[in-house]
């Protein structure tokens, strides 16, 4: 009985233009960041990566310490910070602050933490219009899916697609030209950015020195949320934070040429406190929404804590061999791909994802792209342990692996073994059985040679 | 391999007591199991001077894993770290500690060349089997568009995740159709069955060969 | 316990550090500020702009750089922002350009219905083409945002060679400001099937006129 996530893998296989999408999407963006980091262009490139790890490393070892300067510096600019234990909460102080001010339309940036607490969800559900102005998450609103990629959410979208969703939730004339469909959500979304309330963000980074929300964007969507509402709330997870301003001058080399491959995305904004006096627009309430729903709990153990580290730049996502053929919505969570496969069991518990850190063969591209030198495959083997400490593991594989160990340890018998299984080869019947089913319905082996090598080596 | 080795006038030994270096369990979360094997390991080939291994992961296993494995162990530990100087990739004690690039061998064909991802990203092995294959009579190299992909085994992946293992050999072999080679030679035989498998699954007409084997091709 | 005394507590357990305590400086970040003479700078700001669609002009004095925004503007509306640069340029004077505004609300609306936002801009980096615009009570956020196309003027002396020289000259930005913006380029989307659209929230046309003027260098 396969389980949902193989189910998902399956179907994903099986669906050969959503295969072909998602491996040229990601190809290109693949090609495009080497093109930006090669040797001749980015020499610096691996002393940055070195840098940016060891700054992230400093910071989460310091957590409290870097939370807590953020917070003193957004206040001392008039603003207001507001630590969550979970999405509930952060809803919470949402739907309250709107019933006060009586808002009602609340415009959101793109943000991988807000879709992690389901919050557009739970506004609407208490009757608050939350509008997505990314294009591809707007679209993606329309057609109430989740996003298929950190970088680019709408990635396994057809031009029909997007003329289907237009035409169907918002009665717009059939038209398939990305651009003058892309014009259309503009003119949309012009109009709900300039009769908002509220403009909820997320964060790509907290300063801890300046009280400073940082957002990269391409679009310019963010810097209307976040200017054109009289309120702006941001919300980051608790490991956003890099203790100074010039410690962008590393990450911000990386991030761009990493996700999508340009040297720098199109506008960053670096927002600290309301708009001070003198200063005609710019919001004049600033809330920073700090989140924890777990992320603390991956602090206790040194080799974890570095899945903190993710700066979102989706770059494993297109290195990994896996993703690019299972695409996002194989993966149960909102976060897919390499870091996906590190942070969802540690958010939710082994046992609420236990196939997951399965789902690797381990090639390492991942690590060798990650801006941040997190060491992907050594948490996957890590999560591989605690699966079987935990016992969400078979036992019959257990038993295998325990009499494997024994054969290993004992070489008489392995020789015998192995001899045994020469001979079972010639056996077809014994194929059909078992997980070696499925192994070997891919796959066909040669036949066995006639000598081993043992053999032959005694021989001489 | 012995072949070549001898060859270039060493002395070589297999140990007979030798069975695995644990890498199926180690990967597939079984430590305790794993630690076991290491110690066998260890105990059969810590008296040998060089210990060529005609297998990047293998070798990543016992350079890479070994040391981090043994930890609970220090002095299991200390003997993984000892014995980690003196076990070569069977390329790369070719280049590195024989010195060589041209073994005299001879292959008419048309190769391409894939990387395991333990040799290329643990080891760093990419030019030294190259060197190698260059210097064969007769072998005309072509390189894999995209370079570097994974073949899809990884172990009990392949068996946990047949068909997922089966897509990636595929995207393999497409990139091998494109090089238009016949052959691809590789330093892991896991990855030349995976590969060699999914072939004749496809009905396509290549073959795999060991860098061992080409390099012992006269 | 509250959200936030029980969040930093949990931290600093898992942590093992007590409350206060002082961490060890951060790893320094060195700033390289390489020597890149003005015109090599301004060479690389413009092949930046321009491989990213935008346009760069220079203009030898403020009343050229004026003169020249007239003939550029045509019949088109502007709104201009209300920087003493640009009033040295002559700017806020011309036909057809609105400046001068300081209600909120009746910038916003100015600018939807422009055609043109004229803004001045405190940076330009060099080596990516980057304007860095502050906010002031001279220059608000609105004004290169809501017109669907931009043009910001700068002295030329204003050109750094990148983000290094930018947090060097600007270590503390939020001292000066509540929004600093980086722009590198016209808005720009592929969110649909990876082809590039460009004008999608922000303007989709961005030009940049440099001016030599009398201003000392910061």
């Amino acid at each position: 009985m396969p389980s949902d996530f193989q189910q998902h893998i399956h179907e994903a296989l099986a669906d050969s233009r959503l295969q072909e999408a998602i491996y040229t999407a990601t190809g290109r963006l693949k090609d495009a960041r080497l093109a930006v980091v090669a040797d001749r262009v980015l020499p610096e490139y691996q002393e940055l990566r070195a840098q940016a790890n060891a700054l992230k490393q400093h910071t989460i070892d310091h957590l409290d310490y870097y939370l807590e300067q953020f917070e003193r510096n957004v206040e001392a600019r008039g603003g207001r910070v507001v630590f969550c234990r979970d999405s509930a909460e952060v809803a919470d102080f949402v739907l309250s602050l709107a019933k006060q001010r009586g808002a009602r339309l609340i415009v959101k940036s793109k943000s991988m933490t807000t879709e992690e607490i389901d919050l557009n969800e739970r506004l609407e559900h208490h009757g608050l219009e939350s509008v997505e102005t990314d294009l591809g998450e707007y679209l993606l609103q329309l057609a109430h899916e989740r996003p298929y990629h950190i970088v680019a959410p709408a990635l396994h979208k057809t031009r029909y697609d997007v003329a289907e969703i237009l035409t169907k939730r918002l009665n717009a004339p059939h038209d398939t030209v990305p651009e003058k469909q892309t014009k259309l959500a503009r003119a949309v979304l012009r109009e709900k950015f300039l009769a908002a309330d509220i403009g909820i963000s997320g964060a790509n980074f907290l300063v801890a020195d300046s009280g400073a929300v940082v957002l990269v964007e391409n679009e310019g969507n963010a810097r209307l949320t976040t200017t054109a509402p009289k309120i702006h709330i941001a919300v980051a997870g608790i490991e956003k934070v890099i203790p100074r301003a010039q410690d962008l001058a590393v990450f911000l080399k990386l991030l761009a040429r990493s996700a999508t491959g340009q040297l720098l995305s199109v506008y960053t904004s670096f927002l600290s406190g309301p708009r001070r006096p003198g200063e005609i627009d710019g919001p004049d309430e600033f809330y920073v929404l700090l989140l924890d729903n777990g992320r603390t709990r991956l602090l206790p153990d040194r080799e974890r804590r570095q899945s903190l580290y993710c700066i979102r730049c989706g770059a494993c996502l297109n290195a990994c061999p896996v993703y690019r053929k299972i695409g996002g919505h194989s993966f149960p969570w909102v976060y897919s791909g390499p870091i996906g496969a590190i942070l969802t069991p540690q958010f939710m518990g082994i046992a609420k994802a236990p196939e997951l850190p399965f789902a690797s063969s381990l090639c390492g591209a991942c690590a060798e792209v990650c801006p941040v030198k997190i060491d992907i495959p050594q948490v996957l083997l890590d999560l591989r342990s605690e699966a079987h400490r935990r016992g969400t593991y078979q036992r019959v594989e257990k038993l295998a692996f325990g009499v494997f160990a024994w054969l290993a340890c004992h070489p008489r018998a392995y020789g015998i073994a192995a001899r045994l299984a020469a001979l079972a080869r010639r056996v077809p019947a014994l194929s059909a059985v078992g997980p070696l089913a499925a192994w070997l319905s891919q796959r066909d082996l040669p036949p066995p040679p006639p000598r081993s090598f043992r053999q032959l080596w005694r021989q001489r | 391999m012995t072949n070549v080795l001898e060859g270039l006038g060493f002395a070589v030994d297999f140990p007979e007591a030798q069975t695995c270096c644990g890498q199926p369990a180690f990967n597939t979360g079984y430590r305790a199991e794993a630690c076991r094997i290491a110690r066998h390991f260890l105990d059969v080939f810590e008296r040998s001077e060089a210990i060529v291994v005609p297998s990047g992961s293998c070798t990543a296993m016992v350079t890479h894993h070994f040391a981090e494995l043994l930890e609970g162990d220090p002095a299991a530990r200390q003997r993984a770290e000892q014995l980690a100087g003196r076990v070569w990739e069977f390329s790369a004690f070719l280049t590195e500690v024989a010195g060589v690039e041209d073994v005299g061998a001879r292959l008419d064909d048309v190769a391409t060349f894939h990387d395991g991802c333990h040799a290329l990203r643990e080891l760093g092995i990419q030019t030294g089997p190259r060197r190698l294959l260059r210097h064969v009579r007769g072998l005309e190299l072509r390189e894999m568009e995209p370079a570097g992909e994974c073949c899809g085994f990884g172990g009990t992946f392949s068996v946990k995740f047949a068909e997922l293992s089966g897509a990636m050999a595929r995207a393999k072999l497409d990139a091998v159709r494109r090089s238009g080679a016949n052959t691809v030679i590789s330093l892991d035989p896991s990855c030349l069955m995976q590969i060699q498998g999914a072939a004749s699954r496809a009905g396509m007409n290549i073959r795999t060969l060991h860098l061992a084997e080409v390099l012992a091709s006269r | 316990m509250n959200s936030h005394d029980q969040i930093l507590q949990q931290i600093r357990t898992a942590l093992g550090r007590r409350e206060g305590q002082l961490p060890p400086a951060p790893p320094p970040v060195r700033l390289r500020v390489p020597e890149v003479s003005m015109e090599a700078r301004i060479a690389s700001a413009t092949a930046r702009l321009e491989a990213l669609a935008a346009r760069v002009c220079r203009a030898e004095t403020p009343q050229a750089a004026g003169a020249w925004v007239a003939g550029w503007l045509g019949n088109r509306t502007a709104v201009a922002s209300n920087s003493s640069f640009l009033n040295e340029c002559g700017i806020r004077r011309l036909p057809g350009v609105r400046s001068g505004i300081t209600d909120r609300d009746e910038l916003r609306n100015l600018c939807a219905a422009c055609d043109v936002g004229i803004s001045s801009a405190d940076y330009l980096l060099s080596d990516t083409g980057t304007l860095v615009l502050l906010s002031s009570p001279e220059e608000a956020r609105m004004v290169s945002l809501l017109p669907p196309s931009h043009l910001a003027l700068l002295p030329v002396h204003r050109l750094l060679s990148g983000p290094d020289e930018l947090f060097s000259v600007l270590p503390h930005p939020s001292s000066v400001t509540s929004s600093m913006v980086w722009i590198t380029g016209p808005s720009r989307t592929a969110d649909i099937e990876q082809i590039l659209v460009r004008g999608v929230h922000g303007p989709g046309q961005l030009t940049v006129l440099l001016v030599d003027s009398d201003i000392p260098p910061i």
